[in-house]
């Protein structure tokens, strides 16, 4: 299919743009969805833990992969640094440190399915939601990607108040890890 | 790596070609150097031994040899194993490689990407490699590989810290991530108003240089920290049951990572490219500057081996102390260190 059927085809219209189509995005962002979804499906229904580990890889990367589409190139290399580098790290180490079984795992039955089903679909509505009513109609800056240097100077003036909530969110969590590691 | 070369414009899908052939020449170059200079020939000579001679003059080609011997080896997959994830451990650790000579400049115009986050970007996709070990440790259904690839984790995920935070204080300095920012900053510094040589950062990021180096070194899991491939307990971890091709790709990725970060490390902390006394803008530097890189390289890599070669291996506690007790708390104190020199100079 050569680009100019492409464009005909949506008409040379982009709704998030307003104007130019942009084929090779569009493209890629199909392929970054699609790998996206199959591998969130397996891994929910694979009865393997490490499997499900490595699939959540997949989803994560395919995450990172649609940030630097949209150009915010420091969020997506932060998603690969923290999430692959440091997450799934953790996760792969825990499962076998703890286990270590080979195989299929019989412990994973997925009995508590309907109760999973439900705070998936509470959290897509809660988050849909908040996107929706923070950006309607604003449209993103295409002109280039978005700048380390910016990100840091609106993180430490204009979010300095959540950021630091965080920081103690963060904080909180750590001293509860050794709070139930002591059992003192 | 600029749209024109030697003024002759070129397409995209040439430009593409082009990168993919000078990224395969950048992760098997610096890999073949340093496993014939300093793992053949310094470990030998270190030894009072000659190291191989037979194969081409002063055993040169030995390299060649040893990749026609892995090609004619079978490829061994254990009954138990997990087929899949087995097969694909050693691509994952390789596209970690492949993605971060990504990053390095070796000349004005001769980059691959030349992108906001560069230096980050290069820490971000050296940890992928950690799962690839972590999925060769547990797919290969081996007690030795598993606890290899348990201990490789732990080893790994401690380390990362100080080599994130040691480059920190050169990214302060330089006031970029850009990789070619801060071979830049380097270039056009001054020393107290002396600009002779610019202001190469191991000057003042010398403590940021050692712990990034020791960082590196675990990194690697070469002596003195390899116990994740302790051969006298555990075989050799997460590789026992890898043969062939395989293994000779763990070993591919392993040596080509250690000629990328040498590189990182003379690009942060040496100058990279530049060589003091010319123009950092100057035309002669796209020709001279990957011969520049690679000298700088092979400097950095002799300080990696010489230890890797002297030092006898650490006890699994000795390691994590010495990460999380002194490491980590010392590239600390460095950060608030150059900050507060930043800010006041």
């Amino acid at each position: 299919m050569s680009t100019s059927t492409l464009f005909a085809a949506t008409g040379g219209f982009d709704p998030l743009t307003g104007g130019e189509v942009m084929v090779a995005q569009n493209i890629a962002f199909a392929i970054m969805a699609v790998t996206m979804l199959v591998g969130a499906v397996r891994m929910v229904t694979t009865r393997n833990v490490v499997h499900a580990a490595l699939y959540l890889v997949i989803v994560l990367a395919g995450a990172a992969g649609v940030f630097i589409l949209l150009g915010a190139e420091f969020v997506g290399v932060t998603q690969v640094m923290v999430y692959i580098g440091a997450i799934i790290v953790l996760f792969l180490f825990g499962i076998m440190l703890t286990r270590g079984s080979f195989g299929d795992d019989d412990g994973v039955d997925g009995e508590r399915r309907s109760m999973a089903a439900m705070v998936g679909a509470l959290v897509l509505a809660v988050m849909a939601a908040a996107l929706v009513d923070t950006f309607r109609d604003a449209e993103l800056s295409r002109a280039q990607p978005s700048l380390t240097a910016d990100v840091g100077d609106l993180i430490f003036s204009q979010y300095i108040v959540p950021f630091e909530a965080i920081s103690v969110l963060l904080l909180a969590a750590l001293i509860g890890a050794i709070v139930v590691a002591r059992g003192d | 790596m600029s749209s024109t070369i030697l003024a002759i414009e070129l397409a995209y899908w040439q430009q593409t070609g082009l990168r993919a052939l000078l990224g395969l020449v950048g992760v098997l170059l610096p890999a073949g150097i340093l496993v014939y200079l300093f793992l053949f020939k310094m470990m030998s000579f270190m030894q009072s031994r000659l190291g191989p001679m037979e194969a081409g003059p002063y055993g040169s080609l030995q390299l060649l040899a040893e990749v026609g011997k892995f090609f004619q080896k079978e490829d061994l997959i254990p009954a138990a194993a997990d087929r899949v994830v087995f097969k694909m451990a050693p691509f994952v650790v390789l596209i970690s490689t492949f993605l971060l000579v990504l990053v390095i400049p070796a000349g004005p115009d001769l980059w691959f990407i030349d992108i906001d986050t560069g230096i980050f970007l290069a820490l971000a996709v050296s940890s992928i490699s950690v799962i690839g070990i972590l999925m060769a440790g547990w797919a290969s259904a081996s007690k030795y590989s598993l606890i290899g690839g348990l201990r490789a984790a732990g080893q790994l995920v401690a380390y990362e810290l100080p080599l994130v935070l040691a480059v920190m204080g050169v990214v302060i300095q330089a006031g970029t991530l850009n990789v070619q920012g801060i071979v830049m900053a380097q270039a056009s510094g001054e020393i107290f108003g002396w600009g002779g040589i610019g202001n190469p950062f191991i000057l003042t990021q010398f403590v940021g240089f050692a712990i990034f180096l020791i960082a590196v070194q675990a990194e690697l899991t070469q002596p003195p920290f390899d116990m994740p491939v302790a051969e006298s307990e555990l075989v050799t971890g997460y590789l026992t049951e890898y043969s062939g091709l395989r293994f000779l790709m763990f070993f591919i990725g392993e040596f080509a990572t250690a000629g990328i970060f040498s590189a990182l490390a003379a690009t942060m902390f040496l100058g990279g490219w530049y060589v003091p006394g010319l123009d950092p803008t100057d035309n002669l530097f796209n020709v001279i500057g990957p011969l520049v890189l690679i000298g700088k390289m092979v400097l950095v890599a002799f300080l990696i081996f010489w230890f890797r070669f002297t030092y006898p291996r650490f006890r699994e506690d000795q390691l994590q102390q010495l990460a999380w007790k002194f490491l980590i708390p010392l590239s600390l104190v460095n950060i608030v260190a150059t900050g507060i020199l930043k800010v006041v100079f």
